[in-house]
Protein backbone atom coordinates (compact mmCIF):
# COMPACT_ATOMS: atom_id res chain seq x y z
CA UNK A 1 0.00 0.00 0.00
CA UNK A 2 2.85 2.21 1.10
CA UNK A 3 5.64 1.42 -1.36
CA UNK A 4 5.05 3.23 -4.00
CA UNK A 5 5.39 6.77 -5.18
CA UNK A 6 1.66 7.52 -4.63
CA UNK A 7 1.68 5.53 -1.38
CA UNK A 8 4.67 7.74 -0.04
CA UNK A 9 2.13 10.62 -0.48
CA UNK A 10 -0.64 8.86 1.36
CA UNK A 11 1.37 8.25 4.51
CA UNK A 12 2.03 12.21 4.12
CA UNK A 13 -1.44 13.03 3.79
CA UNK A 14 -2.55 10.35 6.56
CA UNK A 15 0.70 11.85 9.21
CA UNK A 16 0.14 15.26 8.26
CA UNK A 17 -3.73 14.95 8.67
CA UNK A 18 -3.11 13.77 12.54
CA UNK A 19 -0.50 16.59 13.11
CA UNK A 20 -3.06 19.31 11.50
CA UNK A 21 -5.59 18.35 13.55
CA UNK A 22 -3.00 18.07 16.77
CA UNK A 23 -2.17 21.51 16.04
CA UNK A 24 -5.69 23.08 17.30
CA UNK A 25 -6.41 20.61 19.46
CA UNK A 26 -2.98 22.06 21.25
CA UNK A 27 -3.33 25.34 20.59
CA UNK A 28 -7.08 25.83 21.94
CA UNK A 29 -5.79 24.16 25.05
CA UNK A 30 -2.79 26.44 25.16
CA UNK A 31 -4.61 29.58 25.09
CA UNK A 32 -6.28 28.81 28.06
CA UNK A 33 -3.34 30.50 29.82
CA UNK A 34 -5.01 33.57 29.01
CA UNK A 35 -7.77 32.76 31.67
CA UNK A 36 -4.95 32.88 34.24
CA UNK A 37 -2.79 30.41 36.86
CA UNK A 38 -5.94 27.81 37.88
CA UNK A 39 -7.53 27.39 34.64
CA UNK A 40 -4.55 26.12 32.80
CA UNK A 41 -2.62 24.67 35.75
CA UNK A 42 -5.70 22.43 36.10
CA UNK A 43 -5.98 21.60 32.26
CA UNK A 44 -3.02 21.16 32.29
CA UNK A 45 -3.21 18.43 35.84
CA UNK A 46 -5.79 16.86 33.83
CA UNK A 47 -4.08 15.86 30.55
CA UNK A 48 -0.99 14.40 33.08
CA UNK A 49 -3.24 12.56 35.37
CA UNK A 50 -5.07 10.62 32.19
CA UNK A 51 -4.83 7.25 32.31
CA UNK A 52 -1.34 5.88 31.30
CA UNK A 53 -2.22 3.93 28.21
CA UNK A 54 -4.29 6.84 26.75
CA UNK A 55 -1.72 9.43 27.63
CA UNK A 56 1.53 7.14 26.46
CA UNK A 57 -0.81 6.10 23.67
CA UNK A 58 -1.61 9.65 22.29
CA UNK A 59 2.40 10.42 22.86
CA UNK A 60 3.08 7.41 21.19
CA UNK A 61 0.83 8.43 18.23
CA UNK A 62 1.56 11.75 17.39
CA UNK A 63 5.88 10.47 17.54
CA UNK A 64 5.07 7.67 15.23
CA UNK A 65 3.91 10.53 13.02
CA UNK A 66 6.13 13.04 13.13
CA UNK A 67 8.74 10.41 12.71
CA UNK A 68 6.61 8.47 9.40
CA UNK A 69 5.73 12.30 8.11
CA UNK A 70 9.77 13.16 8.81
CA UNK A 71 11.41 10.13 6.98
CA UNK A 72 8.64 9.95 4.70
CA UNK A 73 9.73 13.70 3.52
CA UNK A 74 13.11 12.94 3.61
CA UNK A 75 13.30 9.59 1.28
CA UNK A 76 10.52 11.33 -1.22
CA UNK A 77 13.12 14.48 -1.57
CA UNK A 78 15.84 12.05 -2.06
CA UNK A 79 14.19 10.39 -4.70
CA UNK A 80 13.34 13.60 -6.38
CA UNK A 81 16.80 14.71 -6.21
CA UNK A 82 17.57 11.90 -8.13
CA UNK A 83 14.68 12.13 -10.86
CA UNK A 84 16.45 15.60 -12.17
CA UNK A 85 19.89 15.50 -11.40
CA UNK A 86 20.55 18.39 -13.84
CA UNK A 87 19.24 22.19 -13.12
CA UNK A 88 17.79 23.98 -15.86
CA UNK A 89 20.05 27.01 -16.23
CA UNK A 90 17.53 29.11 -15.65
CA UNK A 91 15.00 28.32 -13.04
CA UNK A 92 11.30 29.66 -13.66
CA UNK A 93 8.43 28.97 -12.03
CA UNK A 94 4.76 30.18 -13.44
CA UNK A 95 2.31 28.72 -10.47
CA UNK A 96 4.55 27.53 -7.38
CA UNK A 97 5.89 30.35 -5.04
CA UNK A 98 7.79 30.23 -1.96
CA UNK A 99 5.13 28.27 0.27
CA UNK A 100 5.09 25.50 -1.67
CA UNK A 101 8.42 25.16 -3.22
CA UNK A 102 10.05 25.17 0.36
CA UNK A 103 8.05 22.62 2.54
CA UNK A 104 11.51 20.73 3.10
CA UNK A 105 13.21 23.55 4.59
CA UNK A 106 10.11 24.96 6.83
CA UNK A 107 9.41 21.21 7.61
CA UNK A 108 13.28 20.63 8.86
CA UNK A 109 13.07 23.63 11.03
CA UNK A 110 10.07 22.79 12.64
CA UNK A 111 11.39 18.94 12.96
CA UNK A 112 14.40 21.29 15.10
CA UNK A 113 11.71 23.46 16.96
CA UNK A 114 10.16 20.28 17.73
CA UNK A 115 12.53 18.56 19.69
CA UNK A 116 13.50 21.85 21.07
CA UNK A 117 9.86 22.22 22.15
CA UNK A 118 9.86 18.91 23.79
CA UNK A 119 13.20 19.75 25.90
CA UNK A 120 11.85 23.13 26.70
CA UNK A 121 8.56 22.14 28.12
CA UNK A 122 8.15 18.78 28.37
CA UNK A 123 11.13 17.14 29.50
CA UNK A 124 12.45 20.38 31.00
CA UNK A 125 16.27 19.30 30.49
CA UNK A 126 16.85 22.94 29.17
CA UNK A 127 15.71 24.44 32.37
CA UNK A 128 15.81 21.73 34.75
CA UNK A 129 13.86 24.10 37.21
CA UNK A 130 10.89 24.00 35.11
CA UNK A 131 10.68 20.58 36.71
CA UNK A 132 10.55 21.95 40.80
CA UNK A 133 7.44 24.60 39.82
CA UNK A 134 4.55 23.65 41.99
CA UNK A 135 1.47 25.24 43.44
CA UNK A 136 -0.74 23.88 45.76
CA UNK A 137 -5.22 23.81 44.98
CA UNK A 138 -7.86 22.00 46.48
CA UNK A 139 -10.61 23.23 49.43
CA UNK A 140 -7.49 22.28 52.04
CA UNK A 141 -4.75 24.03 49.70
CA UNK A 142 -3.51 20.27 49.93
CA UNK A 143 -2.67 19.25 46.73
CA UNK A 144 0.38 19.77 45.13
CA UNK A 145 0.10 20.09 41.13
CA UNK A 146 2.54 20.81 38.51
CA UNK A 147 2.34 24.67 38.10
CA UNK A 148 2.52 25.34 34.46
CA UNK A 149 1.39 28.91 34.42
CA UNK A 150 4.84 29.79 36.35
CA UNK A 151 6.89 27.37 33.64
CA UNK A 152 4.65 28.96 30.98
CA UNK A 153 5.61 32.59 31.68
CA UNK A 154 9.10 31.65 32.80
CA UNK A 155 9.90 30.03 29.36
CA UNK A 156 8.50 33.18 27.04
CA UNK A 157 9.92 35.69 29.30
CA UNK A 158 13.51 34.99 27.33
CA UNK A 159 13.03 37.23 24.77
CA UNK A 160 15.01 35.05 21.99
CA UNK A 161 13.24 31.75 22.90
CA UNK A 162 9.81 33.62 22.22
CA UNK A 163 11.00 35.17 19.12
CA UNK A 164 12.18 31.78 18.26
CA UNK A 165 8.88 30.60 18.86
CA UNK A 166 6.31 32.68 17.04
CA UNK A 167 9.05 32.42 13.76
CA UNK A 168 8.81 28.85 14.27
CA UNK A 169 4.83 29.37 14.21
CA UNK A 170 5.31 31.07 11.19
CA UNK A 171 6.94 28.04 9.32
CA UNK A 172 4.07 26.33 10.85
CA UNK A 173 1.99 28.62 8.95
CA UNK A 174 3.39 28.65 5.87
CA UNK A 175 3.90 24.73 5.94
CA UNK A 176 0.38 24.17 6.80
CA UNK A 177 -0.96 26.67 3.95
CA UNK A 178 0.09 24.40 1.70
CA UNK A 179 0.22 20.89 2.90
CA UNK A 180 -3.45 21.32 4.36
CA UNK A 181 -4.95 22.00 0.51
CA UNK A 182 -2.36 19.20 -0.29
CA UNK A 183 -3.47 16.49 2.17
CA UNK A 184 -7.02 16.43 -0.35
CA UNK A 185 -4.99 16.27 -3.45
CA UNK A 186 -2.79 13.42 -2.57
CA UNK A 187 -5.76 10.88 -1.25
CA UNK A 188 -7.74 12.15 -4.05
CA UNK A 189 -10.65 14.46 -2.73
CA UNK A 190 -10.53 17.09 -4.46
CA UNK A 191 -12.13 18.64 -7.63
CA UNK A 192 -11.72 21.90 -9.65
CA UNK A 193 -14.84 22.96 -8.39
CA UNK A 194 -13.38 22.08 -4.42
CA UNK A 195 -9.90 23.26 -5.20
CA UNK A 196 -10.35 27.38 -4.30
CA UNK A 197 -12.89 26.76 -1.41
CA UNK A 198 -10.26 24.12 -0.20
CA UNK A 199 -7.23 26.21 -0.84
CA UNK A 200 -8.72 29.19 1.16
CA UNK A 201 -9.92 27.00 4.16
CA UNK A 202 -6.08 25.66 4.34
CA UNK A 203 -4.98 28.80 3.98
CA UNK A 204 -7.59 30.31 6.92
CA UNK A 205 -6.51 27.26 8.97
CA UNK A 206 -3.15 28.28 8.57
CA UNK A 207 -3.08 31.51 10.30
CA UNK A 208 -5.41 30.71 12.90
CA UNK A 209 -2.92 28.45 14.16
CA UNK A 210 -0.26 30.96 13.86
CA UNK A 211 -1.74 33.51 15.66
CA UNK A 212 -3.25 30.76 18.34
CA UNK A 213 -0.16 29.96 19.10
CA UNK A 214 1.87 33.43 18.86
CA UNK A 215 -0.15 35.19 21.05
CA UNK A 216 0.97 33.16 23.95
CA UNK A 217 4.82 34.16 23.47
CA UNK A 218 3.82 37.74 22.69
CA UNK A 219 1.72 38.53 25.20
CA UNK A 220 4.52 37.09 27.50
CA UNK A 221 6.56 39.77 25.91
CA UNK A 222 4.49 42.46 25.80
CA UNK A 223 3.54 42.29 29.56
CA UNK A 224 7.72 41.76 30.66
CA UNK A 225 8.28 45.45 28.22
CA UNK A 226 5.40 46.79 30.21
CA UNK A 227 3.07 47.23 26.54
CA UNK A 228 0.03 45.21 28.00
CA UNK A 229 -0.86 43.48 31.06
CA UNK A 230 -2.07 39.92 30.28
CA UNK A 231 -1.39 38.14 33.48
CA UNK A 232 -1.02 38.67 37.06
CA UNK A 233 1.52 40.95 37.63
CA UNK A 234 2.82 39.68 40.70
CA UNK A 235 4.27 36.17 38.47
CA UNK A 236 6.47 39.81 36.46
CA UNK A 237 6.98 42.14 40.20
CA UNK A 238 8.94 39.19 41.31
CA UNK A 239 11.02 39.19 38.48
CA UNK A 240 11.63 43.27 38.83
CA UNK A 241 12.37 42.84 42.39
CA UNK A 242 14.77 40.22 41.43
CA UNK A 243 16.62 42.36 39.38
CA UNK A 244 16.77 45.32 41.82
CA UNK A 245 18.25 42.66 44.79
CA UNK A 246 20.75 41.44 42.18
CA UNK A 247 21.54 45.74 41.36
CA UNK A 248 21.80 45.81 44.89
CA UNK A 249 24.04 43.37 45.74
CA UNK A 250 26.22 44.47 42.75
CA UNK A 251 25.98 48.04 44.29
CA UNK A 252 27.10 46.34 47.35
CA UNK A 253 30.11 44.47 45.97
CA UNK A 254 31.44 47.89 44.38
CA UNK B 1 15.30 41.02 -35.15
CA UNK B 2 18.46 40.13 -34.05
CA UNK B 3 18.95 37.70 -31.07
CA UNK B 4 21.63 35.69 -29.16
CA UNK B 5 20.90 32.10 -28.69
CA UNK B 6 22.45 30.17 -26.39
CA UNK B 7 21.79 26.84 -27.03
CA UNK B 8 22.68 23.27 -25.48
CA UNK B 9 24.97 20.79 -27.42
CA UNK B 10 25.62 17.54 -26.45
CA UNK B 11 26.93 14.74 -29.09
CA UNK B 12 25.61 11.80 -27.23
CA UNK B 13 23.95 10.35 -24.52
CA UNK B 14 26.96 9.67 -22.52
CA UNK B 15 28.42 12.85 -23.44
CA UNK B 16 28.96 15.48 -21.33
CA UNK B 17 27.09 18.84 -22.67
CA UNK B 18 27.40 22.50 -22.60
CA UNK B 19 26.07 25.91 -24.02
CA UNK B 20 26.77 27.73 -27.09
CA UNK B 21 25.90 30.70 -28.26
CA UNK B 22 25.00 32.11 -31.84
CA UNK B 23 23.99 35.24 -32.86
CA UNK B 24 21.31 35.64 -35.52
CA UNK B 25 20.16 38.18 -37.43
CA UNK B 26 17.64 39.31 -39.48
CA UNK B 27 14.76 37.18 -37.78
CA UNK B 28 10.77 37.28 -38.76
CA UNK B 29 8.60 38.17 -36.25
CA UNK B 30 6.59 36.38 -37.76
CA UNK B 31 8.64 33.27 -37.90
CA UNK B 32 7.74 30.24 -35.53
CA UNK B 33 10.03 29.03 -32.81
CA UNK B 34 10.59 26.35 -34.81
CA UNK B 35 11.47 28.56 -37.84
CA UNK B 36 13.88 30.73 -36.21
CA UNK B 37 16.16 27.51 -35.40
CA UNK B 38 15.60 26.63 -39.00
CA UNK B 39 16.86 29.88 -39.84
CA UNK B 40 20.23 29.19 -37.51
CA UNK B 41 20.93 25.85 -39.02
CA UNK B 42 20.79 27.34 -42.26
CA UNK B 43 23.49 29.31 -41.39
CA UNK B 44 25.41 26.98 -39.56
CA UNK B 45 25.79 24.66 -42.36
CA UNK B 46 26.84 27.57 -44.60
CA UNK B 47 29.53 27.98 -41.65
CA UNK B 48 30.81 24.39 -42.24
CA UNK B 49 29.24 23.84 -38.56
CA UNK B 50 27.13 20.73 -37.30
CA UNK B 51 23.07 22.07 -37.13
CA UNK B 52 21.58 21.62 -34.19
CA UNK B 53 19.63 18.40 -33.55
CA UNK B 54 16.28 19.28 -32.41
CA UNK B 55 12.71 17.57 -32.51
CA UNK B 56 9.76 18.67 -34.48
CA UNK B 57 7.07 16.86 -36.69
CA UNK B 58 3.42 18.47 -37.30
CA UNK B 59 4.33 21.79 -36.44
CA UNK B 60 0.21 22.24 -36.14
CA UNK B 61 0.90 21.91 -31.89
CA UNK B 62 -1.27 18.45 -31.73
CA UNK B 63 1.47 16.06 -32.12
CA UNK B 64 3.05 16.36 -29.29
CA UNK B 65 6.91 16.17 -31.05
CA UNK B 66 8.54 19.48 -30.55
CA UNK B 67 10.09 20.11 -27.07
CA UNK B 68 12.84 22.65 -25.78
CA UNK B 69 12.72 24.53 -22.34
CA UNK B 70 12.95 28.00 -23.47
CA UNK B 71 14.47 30.81 -21.01
CA UNK B 72 13.65 27.74 -18.42
CA UNK B 73 10.08 27.45 -19.43
CA UNK B 74 8.72 24.31 -21.02
CA UNK B 75 7.69 25.39 -24.63
CA UNK B 76 8.43 28.76 -23.82
CA UNK B 77 6.50 31.31 -21.69
CA UNK B 78 3.62 31.48 -23.08
CA UNK B 79 0.39 29.40 -21.78
CA UNK B 80 -0.88 26.49 -23.43
CA UNK B 81 1.26 26.79 -26.30
CA UNK B 82 3.72 24.25 -27.49
CA UNK B 83 6.85 25.39 -29.17
CA UNK B 84 5.68 24.89 -32.67
CA UNK B 85 3.14 27.71 -31.72
CA UNK B 86 5.10 29.93 -29.95
CA UNK B 87 5.83 33.24 -32.11
CA UNK B 88 9.08 35.28 -32.30
CA UNK B 89 6.16 38.15 -32.19
CA UNK B 90 6.70 37.19 -28.37
CA UNK B 91 10.57 38.14 -27.99
CA UNK B 92 12.64 40.93 -28.16
CA UNK B 93 14.89 42.66 -30.48
CA UNK B 94 18.42 42.27 -28.76
CA UNK B 95 16.90 39.54 -26.60
CA UNK B 96 19.65 36.48 -25.31
CA UNK B 97 17.36 33.65 -25.35
CA UNK B 98 18.51 30.15 -23.51
CA UNK B 99 17.22 27.30 -25.08
CA UNK B 100 18.03 23.86 -22.95
CA UNK B 101 16.32 20.45 -23.51
CA UNK B 102 13.91 18.97 -21.00
CA UNK B 103 15.81 18.21 -18.35
CA UNK B 104 14.79 14.80 -16.40
CA UNK B 105 16.37 11.73 -15.30
CA UNK B 106 13.93 9.56 -17.41
CA UNK B 107 14.37 11.47 -20.18
CA UNK B 108 17.90 11.14 -21.07
CA UNK B 109 19.19 13.08 -23.78
CA UNK B 110 20.03 11.77 -27.23
CA UNK B 111 21.31 14.40 -28.63
CA UNK B 112 21.38 18.21 -28.10
CA UNK B 113 18.02 19.71 -27.72
CA UNK B 114 16.60 16.13 -28.14
CA UNK B 115 15.42 13.97 -25.98
CA UNK B 116 14.06 9.89 -25.53
CA UNK B 117 10.59 10.26 -24.38
CA UNK B 118 9.99 6.42 -25.11
CA UNK B 119 9.57 6.26 -21.01
CA UNK B 120 6.17 7.45 -21.94
CA UNK B 121 5.46 5.02 -24.26
CA UNK B 122 6.24 2.23 -21.35
CA UNK B 123 4.12 4.08 -19.59
CA UNK B 124 1.17 3.79 -21.93
CA UNK B 125 1.91 0.41 -23.06
CA UNK B 126 1.44 -0.68 -18.94
CA UNK B 127 -2.28 0.37 -18.86
CA UNK B 128 -3.43 2.45 -21.60
CA UNK B 129 -5.39 0.68 -23.44
CA UNK B 130 -8.38 -1.46 -23.70
CA UNK B 131 -8.79 -5.04 -24.65
CA UNK B 132 -12.14 -5.44 -27.25
CA UNK B 133 -13.07 -7.52 -29.72
CA UNK B 134 -11.90 -6.48 -32.70
CA UNK B 135 -13.93 -6.69 -35.73
CA UNK B 136 -16.78 -4.85 -37.28
CA UNK B 137 -17.48 -1.45 -35.92
CA UNK B 138 -19.69 -0.93 -32.96
CA UNK B 139 -23.39 0.50 -33.03
CA UNK B 140 -22.71 3.89 -32.75
CA UNK B 141 -25.05 4.77 -29.35
CA UNK B 142 -24.83 1.32 -28.13
CA UNK B 143 -23.20 1.87 -25.02
CA UNK B 144 -24.34 5.32 -23.12
CA UNK B 145 -21.71 7.94 -22.10
CA UNK B 146 -23.62 10.87 -20.09
CA UNK B 147 -22.01 14.49 -21.18
CA UNK B 148 -20.10 15.23 -18.42
CA UNK B 149 -18.28 11.76 -18.12
CA UNK B 150 -17.34 11.89 -22.22
CA UNK B 151 -16.42 15.93 -21.65
CA UNK B 152 -14.25 15.27 -18.59
CA UNK B 153 -12.67 11.87 -20.81
CA UNK B 154 -12.27 13.83 -23.75
CA UNK B 155 -10.30 16.76 -21.75
CA UNK B 156 -7.91 14.46 -20.46
CA UNK B 157 -7.05 12.47 -23.97
CA UNK B 158 -6.40 16.06 -24.91
CA UNK B 159 -2.56 15.14 -23.70
CA UNK B 160 -0.18 14.83 -26.46
CA UNK B 161 2.50 13.34 -24.41
CA UNK B 162 5.28 16.58 -25.30
CA UNK B 163 6.48 15.81 -21.76
CA UNK B 164 6.03 19.31 -20.72
CA UNK B 165 4.72 18.23 -17.30
CA UNK B 166 7.95 16.58 -16.62
CA UNK B 167 10.53 18.96 -17.62
CA UNK B 168 8.44 21.63 -15.67
CA UNK B 169 8.33 19.83 -12.67
CA UNK B 170 10.93 20.43 -10.65
CA UNK B 171 11.02 16.63 -9.17
CA UNK B 172 10.53 15.31 -12.91
CA UNK B 173 7.09 14.00 -12.00
CA UNK B 174 5.15 12.30 -15.22
CA UNK B 175 2.12 12.24 -12.54
CA UNK B 176 0.19 14.72 -15.11
CA UNK B 177 0.86 12.79 -18.29
CA UNK B 178 -0.45 9.27 -16.20
CA UNK B 179 -2.78 10.57 -14.72
CA UNK B 180 -4.30 11.67 -17.79
CA UNK B 181 -3.97 8.73 -20.08
CA UNK B 182 -5.60 7.01 -17.08
CA UNK B 183 -8.43 9.02 -16.39
CA UNK B 184 -9.06 9.18 -20.07
CA UNK B 185 -10.06 5.58 -20.54
CA UNK B 186 -11.14 5.37 -16.53
CA UNK B 187 -14.00 8.00 -17.13
CA UNK B 188 -15.25 6.35 -20.21
CA UNK B 189 -17.47 2.28 -19.61
CA UNK B 190 -14.97 1.09 -22.38
CA UNK B 191 -12.54 1.39 -19.93
CA UNK B 192 -14.23 -0.12 -16.68
CA UNK B 193 -13.16 -3.64 -16.49
CA UNK B 194 -9.00 -2.85 -16.45
CA UNK B 195 -9.24 0.45 -14.47
CA UNK B 196 -7.94 -1.07 -11.04
CA UNK B 197 -4.99 -3.17 -13.37
CA UNK B 198 -4.44 0.35 -15.69
CA UNK B 199 -3.98 1.88 -12.45
CA UNK B 200 -1.79 0.06 -10.81
CA UNK B 201 0.72 -1.07 -13.76
CA UNK B 202 0.85 2.35 -15.07
CA UNK B 203 2.03 3.79 -11.92
CA UNK B 204 4.17 0.95 -11.44
CA UNK B 205 5.40 1.89 -14.48
CA UNK B 206 6.16 5.35 -14.14
CA UNK B 207 7.61 4.74 -10.30
CA UNK B 208 9.96 2.32 -11.96
CA UNK B 209 10.93 4.94 -14.82
CA UNK B 210 12.72 7.07 -12.50
CA UNK B 211 10.47 10.01 -12.44
CA UNK B 212 9.91 12.00 -9.35
CA UNK B 213 7.46 12.57 -6.94
CA UNK B 214 4.07 14.79 -7.20
CA UNK B 215 4.43 17.73 -4.30
CA UNK B 216 1.72 19.66 -5.51
CA UNK B 217 3.50 22.57 -6.90
CA UNK B 218 1.08 22.89 -9.98
CA UNK B 219 3.83 23.66 -12.33
CA UNK B 220 2.52 21.01 -14.51
CA UNK B 221 -0.51 21.89 -15.06
CA UNK B 222 0.78 25.40 -15.78
CA UNK B 223 3.31 24.89 -18.65
CA UNK B 224 0.90 22.30 -20.40
CA UNK B 225 -0.26 23.20 -23.88
CA UNK B 226 -3.17 21.18 -24.03
CA UNK B 227 -4.07 22.61 -20.14
CA UNK B 228 -4.84 19.18 -18.43
CA UNK B 229 -6.34 20.16 -14.87
CA UNK B 230 -4.64 18.61 -11.56
CA UNK B 231 -8.06 17.29 -11.03
CA UNK B 232 -6.78 13.81 -13.30
CA UNK B 233 -3.52 13.59 -10.56
CA UNK B 234 -6.25 13.99 -7.48
CA UNK B 235 -9.07 11.08 -9.85
CA UNK B 236 -5.24 8.74 -10.33
CA UNK B 237 -4.54 9.13 -6.54
CA UNK B 238 -8.24 8.40 -5.61
CA UNK B 239 -8.26 5.39 -7.96
CA UNK B 240 -4.82 4.17 -7.15
CA UNK B 241 -5.77 4.27 -3.67
CA UNK B 242 -9.43 2.24 -4.28
CA UNK B 243 -7.34 -0.26 -6.63
CA UNK B 244 -4.83 -0.83 -4.01
CA UNK B 245 -7.32 -1.37 -0.91
CA UNK B 246 -8.94 -3.39 -3.44
CA UNK B 247 -6.17 -5.86 -3.77
CA UNK B 248 -5.40 -6.15 -0.20
CA UNK B 249 -8.83 -7.59 0.45
CA UNK B 250 -9.33 -9.83 -3.08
Amino acid sequence: MFSSSLGKKYLMALTGLVLIGFVFVHMAGNLQVLAGQAQINAYAHSLQSLPWFILWGSRLFLLASVVIHAWTAYSLIIENRKARPDKNEVEVTKRAGWTSLKMGLTGSILLAFIVFHLLHFTIRTIYPEYAEMTTTVGSTGDVEIHDAFSMILAGFKHDIISIFYVVAMFLLCRHLAHGFSSVFQSIGLRSEAWQGKLDLIASGYAWLIFAGFSIIPLSVLAQKHGLYEFYDPSFFASEASEKINTSNLLNNES
Amino acid sequence: MKLTLKIWRQTGPTENGSFESHVLDDVSEDSSFLEMLDQLNEQLLKQGNEPIAFDHDCREGICGTCSLTINGYAHGPENSTTTCQLHMRKFNDGETVTIEPFRAKAFPVVRDLIVDRSAFDRIIQSGGFISVRTGSAPDGNSIPISKVDADKAMDAAACIGCGACVASCKNASAMLFTSAKAAHLNLLPQGQAEKDARVLNMVSTMDDSGFGNCRNYGECSAACPKDISLDYIAKLNRDHAKAKIKEIFS
